[in-house]
Protein backbone atom coordinates (compact mmCIF):
# COMPACT_ATOMS: atom_id res chain seq x y z
CA UNK A 1 0.00 0.00 0.00
CA UNK A 2 3.04 2.53 1.31
CA UNK A 3 4.50 1.31 -2.31
CA UNK A 4 1.41 2.29 -4.29
CA UNK A 5 1.09 5.54 -2.66
CA UNK A 6 4.84 6.33 -3.54
CA UNK A 7 4.18 5.61 -7.40
CA UNK A 8 0.95 7.73 -7.23
CA UNK A 9 2.93 10.63 -5.77
CA UNK A 10 5.86 10.38 -7.82
CA UNK A 11 3.57 10.13 -11.10
CA UNK A 12 1.40 13.08 -9.86
CA UNK A 13 4.85 15.15 -9.12
CA UNK A 14 6.16 14.12 -13.01
CA UNK A 15 3.03 15.09 -14.23
CA UNK A 16 2.86 18.88 -12.75
CA UNK A 17 6.41 19.19 -13.12
CA UNK A 18 6.37 18.57 -17.28
CA UNK A 19 3.35 20.77 -17.24
CA UNK A 20 5.79 23.52 -15.72
CA UNK A 21 7.38 24.59 -19.20
CA UNK A 22 10.84 26.62 -19.08
CA UNK A 23 8.98 30.15 -18.26
CA UNK A 24 7.20 28.68 -15.32
CA UNK A 25 11.04 27.45 -14.32
CA UNK A 26 12.55 30.96 -14.78
CA UNK A 27 9.72 32.25 -12.55
CA UNK A 28 10.33 29.40 -9.49
CA UNK A 29 13.93 30.10 -10.16
CA UNK A 30 13.79 34.29 -9.95
CA UNK A 31 11.14 33.46 -6.72
CA UNK A 32 13.30 31.66 -5.08
CA UNK A 33 16.70 34.15 -5.77
CA UNK A 34 14.36 36.83 -4.69
CA UNK A 35 12.80 35.27 -1.68
CA UNK A 36 10.04 37.21 -2.29
CA UNK A 37 6.15 36.50 -2.05
CA UNK A 38 5.02 36.42 -5.55
CA UNK A 39 5.74 38.84 -8.74
CA UNK A 40 3.12 41.71 -10.24
CA UNK A 41 2.88 42.41 -13.49
CA UNK A 42 1.93 46.09 -12.61
CA UNK A 43 5.55 46.38 -11.36
CA UNK A 44 6.66 45.01 -14.45
CA UNK A 45 4.71 47.23 -16.31
CA UNK A 46 6.44 50.45 -14.38
CA UNK A 47 9.68 48.98 -14.62
CA UNK A 48 9.24 48.82 -18.72
CA UNK A 49 7.38 51.86 -19.35
CA UNK A 50 10.03 53.85 -16.59
CA UNK A 51 12.45 55.89 -17.42
CA UNK A 52 16.12 55.76 -15.81
CA UNK A 53 19.02 57.85 -15.43
CA UNK A 54 21.27 55.23 -14.38
CA UNK A 55 21.90 53.86 -17.84
CA UNK A 56 22.88 55.57 -21.30
CA UNK A 57 21.58 58.11 -22.72
CA UNK A 58 19.93 57.13 -25.85
CA UNK A 59 18.81 54.28 -24.01
CA UNK A 60 16.53 55.61 -20.58
CA UNK A 61 14.06 52.89 -21.05
CA UNK A 62 13.27 49.26 -22.44
CA UNK A 63 10.52 50.68 -24.67
CA UNK A 64 13.58 53.15 -26.31
CA UNK A 65 13.91 50.45 -28.40
CA UNK A 66 10.98 48.00 -27.64
CA UNK A 67 8.58 50.91 -28.02
CA UNK A 68 5.52 51.58 -25.70
CA UNK A 69 3.24 48.55 -26.77
CA UNK A 70 4.91 45.03 -25.55
CA UNK A 71 2.79 43.59 -28.49
CA UNK A 72 3.64 45.63 -30.64
CA UNK A 73 7.19 44.98 -32.38
CA UNK A 74 10.06 47.40 -31.73
CA UNK A 75 13.11 48.78 -33.45
CA UNK A 76 17.13 48.28 -32.49
CA UNK A 77 19.53 52.06 -33.11
CA UNK A 78 21.07 50.35 -35.59
CA UNK A 79 17.86 50.09 -37.36
CA UNK A 80 17.10 45.94 -36.54
CA UNK A 81 13.33 45.28 -35.89
CA UNK A 82 12.49 43.43 -32.96
CA UNK A 83 10.07 41.28 -32.57
CA UNK A 84 7.00 42.25 -29.78
CA UNK A 85 7.42 41.18 -26.10
CA UNK A 86 3.97 39.92 -25.34
CA UNK A 87 4.20 36.18 -25.14
CA UNK A 88 0.54 36.24 -26.97
CA UNK A 89 2.32 38.20 -29.90
CA UNK A 90 5.69 36.00 -29.91
CA UNK A 91 4.83 32.71 -28.94
CA UNK A 92 8.17 31.80 -28.22
CA UNK A 93 9.35 34.10 -26.23
CA UNK A 94 11.27 32.97 -23.35
CA UNK A 95 11.57 29.79 -23.73
CA UNK A 96 15.33 29.56 -23.39
CA UNK A 97 16.51 30.56 -20.35
CA UNK A 98 19.99 31.27 -21.26
CA UNK A 99 19.10 33.43 -23.99
CA UNK A 100 16.73 35.27 -21.17
CA UNK A 101 19.19 35.68 -18.73
CA UNK A 102 21.15 37.29 -21.39
CA UNK A 103 19.09 39.71 -22.53
CA UNK A 104 18.58 41.38 -19.50
CA UNK A 105 21.92 41.22 -18.28
CA UNK A 106 23.03 43.39 -21.23
CA UNK A 107 19.65 45.85 -21.78
CA UNK A 108 19.64 45.95 -17.59
CA UNK A 109 23.06 47.81 -17.70
CA UNK A 110 22.02 49.88 -21.00
CA UNK A 111 18.83 51.16 -19.39
CA UNK A 112 19.37 51.20 -15.87
CA UNK A 113 23.21 50.58 -15.45
CA UNK A 114 22.99 47.76 -13.42
CA UNK A 115 22.43 44.27 -13.56
CA UNK A 116 18.35 44.02 -12.70
CA UNK A 117 17.34 41.98 -9.44
CA UNK A 118 15.27 38.50 -9.37
CA UNK A 119 12.38 40.65 -8.47
CA UNK A 120 12.24 43.09 -10.88
CA UNK A 121 12.84 39.97 -13.88
CA UNK A 122 10.29 38.37 -12.33
CA UNK A 123 7.74 41.15 -12.38
CA UNK A 124 8.95 42.15 -15.77
CA UNK A 125 8.52 38.71 -17.42
CA UNK A 126 5.02 38.12 -15.25
CA UNK A 127 4.17 41.34 -17.43
CA UNK A 128 4.85 40.05 -20.81
CA UNK A 129 3.18 36.42 -19.93
CA UNK A 130 -0.06 37.95 -19.47
CA UNK A 131 0.33 40.51 -22.16
CA UNK B 1 14.38 35.55 -98.67
CA UNK B 2 15.51 38.84 -97.43
CA UNK B 3 16.67 38.53 -93.92
CA UNK B 4 17.68 41.54 -91.96
CA UNK B 5 20.70 41.14 -90.46
CA UNK B 6 21.53 44.42 -89.35
CA UNK B 7 18.68 44.69 -87.16
CA UNK B 8 19.20 40.81 -86.37
CA UNK B 9 22.77 41.63 -85.38
CA UNK B 10 22.83 44.94 -83.47
CA UNK B 11 19.16 42.61 -81.29
CA UNK B 12 22.19 39.94 -80.63
CA UNK B 13 24.59 42.78 -79.43
CA UNK B 14 22.08 44.38 -77.00
CA UNK B 15 21.13 41.11 -75.67
CA UNK B 16 24.62 39.88 -74.98
CA UNK B 17 25.53 43.05 -73.62
CA UNK B 18 22.34 43.18 -71.65
CA UNK B 19 23.25 39.75 -70.33
CA UNK B 20 27.06 40.89 -69.29
CA UNK B 21 25.82 43.61 -67.45
CA UNK B 22 23.18 41.65 -65.36
CA UNK B 23 25.87 38.90 -64.52
CA UNK B 24 28.25 41.48 -64.03
CA UNK B 25 26.03 42.79 -61.26
CA UNK B 26 25.02 39.88 -59.69
CA UNK B 27 28.68 38.39 -59.01
CA UNK B 28 29.64 42.13 -59.42
CA UNK B 29 31.87 44.88 -57.30
CA UNK B 30 29.79 45.14 -54.60
CA UNK B 31 28.51 41.55 -53.30
CA UNK B 32 29.97 40.65 -49.53
CA UNK B 33 29.02 36.99 -48.81
CA UNK B 34 26.69 37.19 -45.85
CA UNK B 35 26.88 35.30 -42.31
CA UNK B 36 26.07 31.90 -43.33
CA UNK B 37 26.00 30.18 -39.94
CA UNK B 38 23.00 30.19 -37.52
CA UNK B 39 24.68 30.77 -34.47
CA UNK B 40 26.71 33.82 -35.60
CA UNK B 41 23.76 35.01 -37.55
CA UNK B 42 22.04 35.03 -34.35
CA UNK B 43 24.52 36.76 -31.75
CA UNK B 44 26.16 39.24 -34.76
CA UNK B 45 23.18 40.22 -36.05
CA UNK B 46 20.35 40.84 -33.20
CA UNK B 47 21.29 44.79 -32.57
CA UNK B 48 22.41 45.14 -36.11
CA UNK B 49 22.76 43.83 -39.44
CA UNK B 50 25.33 40.73 -39.13
CA UNK B 51 27.82 42.26 -40.78
CA UNK B 52 29.94 40.16 -43.93
CA UNK B 53 33.22 38.72 -42.53
CA UNK B 54 34.82 40.12 -45.32
CA UNK B 55 34.52 43.87 -44.36
CA UNK B 56 37.13 43.54 -41.84
CA UNK B 57 40.59 41.26 -42.05
CA UNK B 58 40.86 38.77 -39.29
CA UNK B 59 43.05 41.18 -36.76
CA UNK B 60 40.13 43.21 -36.34
CA UNK B 61 37.72 40.57 -35.85
CA UNK B 62 40.23 39.16 -33.22
CA UNK B 63 40.56 42.68 -31.31
CA UNK B 64 36.93 43.24 -31.55
CA UNK B 65 35.74 39.78 -30.24
CA UNK B 66 38.29 40.22 -27.37
CA UNK B 67 36.13 43.23 -25.95
CA UNK B 68 32.49 42.27 -26.25
CA UNK B 69 31.91 43.86 -23.39
CA UNK B 70 32.50 47.04 -24.48
CA UNK B 71 31.33 46.56 -27.73
CA UNK B 72 31.48 50.05 -29.28
CA UNK B 73 29.77 51.64 -26.01
CA UNK B 74 27.31 48.31 -25.56
CA UNK B 75 27.57 45.17 -23.90
CA UNK B 76 27.09 42.56 -26.52
CA UNK B 77 29.25 39.72 -24.18
CA UNK B 78 28.73 36.06 -24.65
CA UNK B 79 29.69 33.19 -23.14
CA UNK B 80 33.50 32.01 -23.84
CA UNK B 81 32.35 28.58 -26.21
CA UNK B 82 30.34 30.92 -28.01
CA UNK B 83 32.69 33.98 -28.59
CA UNK B 84 35.48 31.42 -29.65
CA UNK B 85 33.02 29.37 -32.27
CA UNK B 86 31.96 33.25 -33.61
CA UNK B 87 36.31 34.26 -33.66
CA UNK B 88 36.98 31.15 -35.94
CA UNK B 89 34.30 31.91 -38.08
CA UNK B 90 34.53 35.56 -38.60
CA UNK B 91 38.62 34.67 -39.07
CA UNK B 92 38.18 31.77 -41.43
CA UNK B 93 35.94 34.48 -43.40
CA UNK B 94 37.78 37.52 -43.12
CA UNK B 95 38.67 40.21 -45.83
CA UNK B 96 42.30 38.30 -45.76
CA UNK B 97 41.84 35.05 -45.05
CA UNK B 98 42.61 34.49 -48.94
CA UNK B 99 39.52 33.45 -50.81
CA UNK B 100 37.52 36.54 -50.90
CA UNK B 101 36.53 37.95 -53.80
CA UNK B 102 36.82 41.75 -52.38
CA UNK B 103 39.71 41.16 -50.57
CA UNK B 104 42.57 43.20 -52.27
CA UNK B 105 40.61 46.20 -53.57
CA UNK B 106 38.56 45.91 -49.57
CA UNK B 107 42.32 45.99 -47.91
CA UNK B 108 43.84 48.96 -50.08
CA UNK B 109 44.85 51.33 -48.10
CA UNK B 110 44.79 49.22 -44.83
CA UNK B 111 47.15 49.05 -42.21
CA UNK B 112 47.70 45.73 -41.70
CA UNK B 113 49.14 45.95 -37.93
CA UNK B 114 46.38 48.50 -37.02
CA UNK B 115 43.46 48.26 -39.41
CA UNK B 116 40.37 49.42 -38.23
CA UNK B 117 37.29 47.76 -36.12
CA UNK B 118 34.54 50.13 -37.22
CA UNK B 119 33.72 48.69 -41.15
CA UNK B 120 33.08 52.51 -42.01
CA UNK B 121 36.53 53.52 -41.83
CA UNK B 122 37.98 50.76 -43.80
CA UNK B 123 39.50 53.66 -46.64
CA UNK B 124 37.17 51.92 -49.60
CA UNK B 125 33.71 51.95 -47.29
CA UNK B 126 34.88 55.77 -46.87
CA UNK B 127 35.44 56.23 -50.71
CA UNK B 128 32.48 54.74 -51.32
CA UNK B 129 30.06 57.00 -49.71
CA UNK B 130 31.68 59.92 -49.93
CA UNK B 131 28.94 61.44 -52.25
CA UNK B 132 26.79 60.60 -48.87
CA UNK B 133 25.33 64.24 -47.41
CA UNK B 134 25.85 64.77 -43.56
CA UNK B 135 21.60 65.22 -44.38
CA UNK B 136 21.18 61.78 -45.68
CA UNK B 137 22.81 60.06 -42.69
CA UNK B 138 20.67 62.11 -40.31
CA UNK B 139 17.68 60.81 -41.87
CA UNK B 140 15.30 59.26 -39.63
CA UNK B 141 15.53 55.70 -41.21
CA UNK B 142 18.77 56.01 -41.41
CA UNK B 143 20.40 57.32 -37.55
CA UNK B 144 23.46 55.31 -37.90
CA UNK B 145 26.08 54.16 -40.88
CA UNK B 146 25.84 50.41 -39.60
CA UNK B 147 22.08 50.88 -41.00
CA UNK B 148 23.19 49.20 -43.96
CA UNK B 149 19.91 48.07 -44.90
CA UNK B 150 18.29 51.44 -44.99
CA UNK B 151 20.10 52.08 -48.65
CA UNK B 152 21.04 49.21 -49.89
CA UNK B 153 17.79 46.45 -49.76
CA UNK B 154 20.14 43.60 -50.81
CA UNK B 155 22.57 43.94 -47.66
CA UNK B 156 20.95 40.72 -45.73
CA UNK B 157 21.67 38.59 -48.93
CA UNK B 158 24.98 40.30 -49.58
CA UNK B 159 24.40 42.76 -52.17
CA UNK B 160 25.34 46.77 -51.79
CA UNK B 161 24.77 48.40 -54.94
CA UNK B 162 23.15 51.56 -54.61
Amino acid sequence: MKRTLAIAAGTLLLATASFAGPREDLLAQYGAAAKSAGFSAAQGQALHTRNFAGGKPDTPACTSCHGKDPRAGGRTLAGKDIAPMAVSATPTRYTDPAKVEKWFKRNCNEVLGRECTPQEKGDWLTYMIGQ
Amino acid sequence: MNIPYRPLALGFLLLGLSAAVLQRAQAGGHYYAPVADPVVKEECGSCHLAFAPAMLPASSWQRMMGDLQNHFGDDASVDAATAAKISRYLTANAADAGNQRQGGKWLRGVDAGNAPLRITEMPKWVREHRKVSDREWRQKDVRTKANCVACHAGAEKGYYED
